[in-house]
């Protein structure tokens, strides 16, 4: 059951970068581009998708388990340290220079844009360059 | 600052949709959905493998069935040089793997559980990302 709920997690997720067009970089530039002509729609995104999943991880995060898996399983590092702020602003850098970040990148593979795939090809070098500079990387 | 192309609608409807796909895979599968990670340990870890790489064609068949089922086209623009492109990915990949999430990881999965690591990278990253289009618009 856990792959089926998988599939279908990344289908609404695609869906919805779908609808709210953050798939579109253009859109995203227009939210970085508050010195400039702004386009607010990226907070929108953001204030959806919390206003959805933050009452639920409160219900559910005294739940012994979860109802598919044998137990959760996400990171519950807390460290805020300079590799957190390092590795974030290097992030934003990139995110800043395409417009794309990971899960947009991925989603529009399937629009078959020789673009969005140089992007995705070169951000794999960049994890597997992180992953070998430092096996212990941890994954969120 | 002028305000252009807002469509707040489609955005609160959207982000949505994203944030149910986040409560079920914490419900059901016990994980948080952050995409640098799902796509990089699909690439670098044995753990969970199967999943992470269902989860990825969701994402990639999710446009084409929107495409499908409401017969709208998708429009993208990406109006940048390979080689910017490439800067950019590269950046992307090694940032969000040292700071351990991305717009998705850290922006709606962490700080919907109040994690200050995820809001300080949020704020990290959307300070950076501003600055960096703002560089790019001098130059």
């Amino acid at each position: 059951m856990s792959k089926i709920i998988s599939l279908v997690c990344g289908i609404i997720f695609g869906i919805g970068l779908t609808v709210s067009q953050m798939i579109d970089p253009e859109k995203v530039l227009g939210f970085l581009n508050i010195f400039g002509d702004w386009d607010p729609s990226l907070a929108f995104v953001m204030f959806g998708a919390l206003i959805i999943s933050s009452p639920f991880f409160h219900l559910f995060k005294n739940n012994k388990k979860p109802i598919f898996a044998k137990n959760f399983n996400y990171t519950t590092n807390k460290k805020i340290n300079k590799k957190l702020i390092i590795g974030s602003s290097l992030f934003g850098a990139g995110w800043g220079l395409a417009g794309l970040c990971p899960g947009p990148a991925i989603a529009s593979l399937a629009l078959l844009n020789i673009n969005s795939a140089v992007f995705v090809v070169t951000m794999f070098v960049g994890f597997y360059s992180a992953k070998l500079s430092e096996p212990t990387t941890q994954a969120r | 600052m002028n305000i252009i192309n807002f469509t707040p609608v489609p955005a609160f409807l959207g982000g949505a949709l994203i944030g149910l796909a986040v409560v079920l895979f914490f419900v059901f599968n016990g994980r948080l959905i952050g995409i640098s990670g799902i796509v990089s340990n699909f690439l670098t870890s044995k753990n969970n493998r199967f999943d992470n790489f269902l989860f990825i064609v969701g994402l990639i068949i999710a446009p084409t069935l929107y495409k499908f089922f409401t017969s709208q086209e998708i429009n993208i623009l990406i109006s940048n040089s390979f080689f910017l492109l490439s800067v950019a990915g590269l950046l992307v990949g090694v940032g969000t793997r040292i700071g351990g999430g991305c717009t998705s990881g850290h922006g709606i999965s962490g700080m919907g559980r109040f994690s200050l690591r995820s809001i300080i990278a949020t704020i990290t990253f959307m300070i950076v990302g501003i600055l960096t289009v703002l560089v790019k618009s001098l130059v």
